[in-house]
């Protein structure tokens, strides 16, 4: 790996590439050998071994599910919150670019597991469940058989902590903390309204920590090496290594690990470098933010680093468009996908997306369609603007947000198409790979 | 202390009653959803604001003496 960080969560793995189905899940026993039985946060009646939370807190950690909260202070929430807590780690992955929280289910679950019983002894929770999307069978098949090697391994000893494994609605919301709670509780995967938060009353009432699966993997490093180690790599504002899923035109689409703030040249190598001469990259994922390669190309990967073209790490995302394609019709293809996962439950979001991507679709016609009505951009980003930051959820906010980046980066395109005249590509097959929308909530 | 106008947008179900009765804090969008001004109500326009929100049919509209908590 060219430039990129030294693998830490990866370390067992060496590279790997995507996908990679057939390579087995470390078991309890390696594991054990390279990680021996985690010291525990507290024990009952004992002063506490560490103060997890504290070193949480110090080692920057921050969440690597997109929102990029800080991990530490998530935890004091939770703590703080009345009654017994409940631990969920998000596992539904419904980044539909993103494939690096699956590989670590699949490959190194005793490590998440790990990360996730360190943080139910640090909040004072009896119960943690895995979630993972219904549709990841082999996520789903490695975790379960990691819940009961340990079992087996406890020899008939009662659990502190009871381990569920949920298989989830393959929704992308679904994913959403307060859908995964709302879920739980035997309700549809929708995301609800806040107050209450998660953190306050969560399943079965209780404060719930959500956690994303990637981000309690470093937990569980944390807690074994420290967090001056953790803070040995990537940036002072944003320490530690983060998985990354590149894909589109590359040479070899990969999970890598990489220190924050990696240049993005260097990513795209570790992938094999990009194949031809894309024309943008579309960083953070589907709920991600198109840039210019030439632009992109010198940027460290890190919020900071990324802020001024505009993106976001979110989920750990690159895809570079594939020469010749077109990203105003790539882009209308991930509104469709946008529209047809909305949860219905907002209209903003129910009406507001279903009018973007149709209008997206006018846009991007391809040369025997329909001409796009005039005025099309401009009622575009009108409604682009009406739609911002009015979903209970952020979803609205992404679909928003990659059109935008769209109409920017592919703005000499915008002109044309609207005049009538797209460009080539739009005709040709889809480039980036959207998946199908399934139906279920339960 | 401040108040605003806080809407659940997903027990919204756009009657667009609180529009007529608010139009200077609360316009609607091309679908017929409110969109709230987000700076706080003046106090010389509180009663306006509270007639909007007891009138909403799905009680999705209420007054917070703060922002809300999200």
């Amino acid at each position: 790996m060219p430039g990129a960080g030294p693998a830490r969560l990866l370390a067992e793995l060496r590279a790997v590439p995507a996908p990679a189905s057939s390579q087995e899940a470390v078991s309890f026993a390696e594991h054990r050998r390279r990680y021996p039985a985690p010291p525990g946060p507290r024990r009952n009646g004992d002063a506490p071994q560490i103060d997890l939370i504290d070193l949480i807190g110090r080692s920057g950690l921050s969440g690597r599910g997109g929102a990029a909260f800080p991990t530490g202070r998530k935890l004091d929430a939770v703590v703080h919150g009345r009654g017994p807590a409940v631990v969920i780690v998000n596992g539904a992955e419904g980044e539909p670019a993103s494939g690096k929280d699956r590989l670590l289910l699949r490959r190194l679950p005793h490590l998440v597991i790990d990360g996730a019983l360190l943080a139910a002894a640090a909040v004072g929770a009896e119960r943690v469940v895995i979630c993972i999307d219904r549709t990841s069978t082999a996520a789903l098949a490695s975790v379960r058989r990691a819940v009961a090697e340990r079992a087996a391994a406890a020899a008939g000893a009662e659990p502190a902590v009871a381990i569920d494994v949920a298989a989830t609605p393959p929704r992308y919301v679904a994913g959403e903390s307060s859908a995964l709670v709302q879920w739980l509780n035997n309700g549809p995967a929708k995301p609800t309204a806040a107050p209450p938060a998660p953190r306050q009353r969560g399943v079965a009432g209780r404060p719930t920590l959500v956690q994303n699966v990637e981000t309690l993997a470093h937990l569980a490093q944390i807690a074994r090496f420290g967090s001056e180690w953790f803070r040995q790599t990537g940036t002072p504002g944003e320490p530690g290594t983060t998985l990354l899923t590149v894909s589109g035109a590359v040479a070899r689409p990969a999970v890598i690990e990489t220190a924050i703030g990696t240049p993005i040249e260097h990513i795209l190598a570790s992938a094999g470098g990009l194949l031809g001469e894309p024309p943008a990259l579309l960083i953070g994922g589907f709920f991600g933010t198109w840039v210019p390669t030439a632009a992109a190309r010198h940027a460290p990967f890190s919020r900071a680093g990324l802020a001024p073209l505009g993106a976001q790490p979110g989920s750990g995302v690159v895809i570079a468009l594939p020469e010749g394609a077109c990203g105003l019709a790539e882009t209308a293809r991930i509104m469709a996908w946008f529209a047809a996962e909305s949860a219905g439950q907002c209209g903003p979001c129910r009406y507001g997306l279903a009018d973007l991507a149709a209008g997206a679709a006018s846009l991007a016609r391809p040369h025997d369609g329909p001409a796009a009505p005039s005025g099309q951009v401009a009622r575009l980003r009108r409604w682009a603007d009406q739609i911002d930051g009015r979903g209970a959820c952020h979803h609205p906010d992404g679909a928003v947000n990659l059109l935008r980046s769209a109409m920017r980066v592919f703005a000499d395109d915008l002109a044309h198409h609207e005049q009538g005249w797209p460009c080539r590509g739009a005709s040709a097959p889809p480039a980036l790979h959207v998946p199908a929308v399934h139906s279920a909530w339960r | 202390m401040s108040t605003h106008l806080h809407l659940d947008p997903i027990a919204c179900e756009g009657h667009g009653v609180c529009a007529d009765l608010f139009p200077e804090w609360i316009r609607l969008d091309d679908w017929g959803y409110p969109i709230i001004h987000p700076d706080p109500i003046p106090a010389d326009r509180l009663a306006e604001a509270r007639w909007a929100a007891d009138n909403c049919p799905s009680l999705a509209l209420r007054l917070h003496t703060r922002p809300p908590d999200r």
